[in-house]
């Protein structure tokens, strides 16, 4: 897929998360959801062969959203690319629904781990990764992980197993949107803009990429990997990405749209579309 | 496993933990399709050999027992068995919501062994101690608990898990010198209790190194005359109730844990009694809600009321003032 074609897929994607955010009629995470959809659009559209049900486990790479708030991203890829009816989408936060506000482990619906409680997808990621070592499994294993999450000292323990047992099979994405529930991470546990050094430290492949540039994405996600070592890119992302008043405005970490909101919202993207600005 | 009398007089010398690593290391020899996870304590659970033997399946996590849960959880995806283990505290508690979200909500095929449950862990203290462990697992749902009562039982216990389907935590109470409860090769099937002793007047039910205690406080209660069953309680969940169904005649229930009386087996037993139209008065002997002053294994369980004599005497006293 070209650059541009993903570039229209990630907008497609925003204009599916915010219908389903207002259409929940409840509060849902947007700006978390927005902030990783550039990436979410790169793996799923071209990097993963998960679309393909033909493949077996062995076959089939993994994906992890570690930073279970990130849904809203999530579904719409796995909608955007035929991995989920995009029917089923209208079910966000109902009653009895599937697709709640973090992922439930369900194979059918390409979802590979329950996540919400943070700082646990990295492990599962490198327990993936170390069985396809030690089975010969074909499989690579993709984790997005927050910058948020990151203050959970489990991330750290699992990033240093991911070295110990040179998982080249294995990629942890930070989505630094440099934001989490209270606000800016500078105020709460100023790690952002340390994580190249932290996890290059630790002895991953460590890459350092705008998150909105699909280009820099899918030349990062592209490039071979060093034998040995598991990657890590840190994406540096605005939090509400892609709607000019959610853009790095906390107040959209968990909140309900409006119609008018939805309606603005919804018109930017409209508006981007018919101009070609989206490229 | 063949299970021989020579056999089981060696693994009692040899100990709990050491009898877990070499069950482990002898069924590596037949089959390849487990793996087991420490948190760098292979030389403390007998694994020392399995490790060197069998490197590519056994793999030392270092002392992250979240990270060795998640990882347990990944490696388990595609159904696979995996044992993790620790001392029972840093399984059950450092790694409490890895064991939740892996175990409960995502129902991988872990299985989960904590070391040195119970108070055996003696001098090193209550932050060794697995005295609520029994309680944690046990309400997180759809977690099989297990707690062999002697190094024979743990025999069993591991060869059969290993085919279980789903998550189960495994507690190993005891020491070196564990005493044995069962002499023989016997019948052993999770979620089936096994009555010791039959007895008309009284019922005891108890589980890990408990089981050997009550058989020998029904021995001293005989010479008083009253007549008690005894019963191995090894699966506390999902808990046998046919067996505790059969039991509602007896005059007393007594459930005898090493662990907390909050939570346990006997907290099971009661959830299950609880509503029952006819049942017996049940007392629950465990550890008291504190934390026991360090020291010896002996002293520990006498301080805690847990020997064979301290627990006949407290039912004598129960029996006593009822008649």
């Amino acid at each position: 897929m070209t650059t541009e074609a993903l570039c229209l897929r990630a907008l497609n994607m925003r204009k599916t998360a915010l219908k389903m955010a207002y259409e929940s009629g409840i509060s849902a995470h947007i700006g978390g959801g927005l902030s990783c959809i550039d990436i979410l659009a790169v793996l799923y559209g071209e990097i993963m062969n998960v679309a393909n049900r033909a493949l077996t486990f062995a076959e089939k790479d993994k994906f992890i959203m570690s930073k279970g708030h990130g849904v809203l991203g999530l579904y719409a890829a796995l909608a955007e690319f035929g991995v989920i009816s995009k029917e089923i989408l209208s079910t966000f936060q109902k009653d009895g629904s599937d697709l709640i506000a973090h992922p439930v482990m369900n194979e059918a619906l390409g979802l590979e781990s329950s996540s919400g409680s943070l700082g646990q997808g990295i492990s599962m990621g490198v327990g993936l990764a170390l069985l396809a070592k030690r089975k010969n499994y074909s499989y690579e294993v993709f984790v997005i992980c927050g910058n948020g999450e990151c203050n959970e000292g489990s991330v750290w323990e699992a990033v240093m197993s991911a070295v110990q047992f040179e998982l080249d099979n294995f990629t942890v994405i930070i989505d630094d949107n440099g934001m989490q529930s209270d606000g800016a991470s500078k105020n709460i546990m100023d790690t952002s803009g340390k994580y190249f050094k932290m996890f290059n430290a630790l002895g991953l492949d460590t890459r350092e990429i705008d998150g909105h540039n699909t280009n820099e994405i899918l030349k990062e996600l592209k490039k071979s990997v060093m034998v040995g070592k598991p990657r890590a890119i840190i994406a540096h992302t605005v939090k509400g990405k892609g709607i000019s008043f959610m853009e790095g405005n906390n107040e959209w970490h968990h909140n309900r749209l409006t119609e008018k909101q939805y309606l603005a919202a919804l018109g930017e993207l409209e508006k981007r579309e018919a101009t070609g600005e989206w490229k | 496993m063949e299970i021989k009398r020579n056999k089981i007089k060696l693994w009692s010398k040899l100990g709990s933990r050491a009898v877990f690593g070499m069950v482990l290391t002898e069924l590596a020899k037949e089959r390849d399709d487990f793996f087991v996870l420490t948190g760098d304590l292979c030389q403390s659970s007998g694994l020392a050999r399995f490790a060197q033997d069998y490197p590519q399946r056994l793999i030392n996590m270092g002392i992250a027992e979240q990270n060795m849960i998640g990882v347990a959880g990944g490696m388990a995806k595609d159904g696979t068995t995996v044992f993790a283990t620790s001392f029972s505290p840093f399984v059950t508690m450092r790694a409490c919501e890895q064991v939740r979200m892996n175990m409960g909500y995502m129902q991988l095929n872990i299985k989960t062994v904590g070391l040195g449950a119970g108070l055996i862990m003696s001098q090193l203290g209550n932050s060794h101690y697995g005295i609520e462990d029994v309680a944690i697992m046990r309400c997180i749902p759809g977690i099989t608990v297990v707690s062999p009562a002697d190094c024979a039982e743990i025999v069993k216990s591991v060869e059969a898990v290993l085919d279980y389907k789903g998550p189960v935590y495994i507690r190993l109470t005891g020491g070196t010198g564990n005493p044995t409860v069962y002499a023989d090769d016997y019948e052993f099937s999770i979620g089936k209790a096994n009555i010791l002793r039959e007895g008309k007047d009284i019922a005891i039910i108890s589980s890990g190194t408990m089981v050997y205690q009550s058989l020998k406080a029904a021995e001293m209660l005989m010479d008083s005359g009253i007549d008690s069953a005894v019963v191995n309680m090894h699966t506390i969940k999902p808990i046998d109730k046919c067996c505790i169904d059969s039991l509602v005649d007896h005059k007393l229930i007594v459930t005898v844990e090493e662990h907390s009386v909050i939570g346990g087996l006997g907290s099971a037993v009661a959830e299950y009694l609880a509503a029952k139209p006819k049942k017996p008065l049940q007392i629950i002997i465990g550890i008291e809600d504190m934390f026991p002053k360090a020291g010896s294994y002996d002293y520990l369980l006498k301080q805690c009321g847990l020997t064979g004599e301290q627990i006949a005497n407290r039912i004598m006293k129960v029996v006593e003032s009822k008649n």
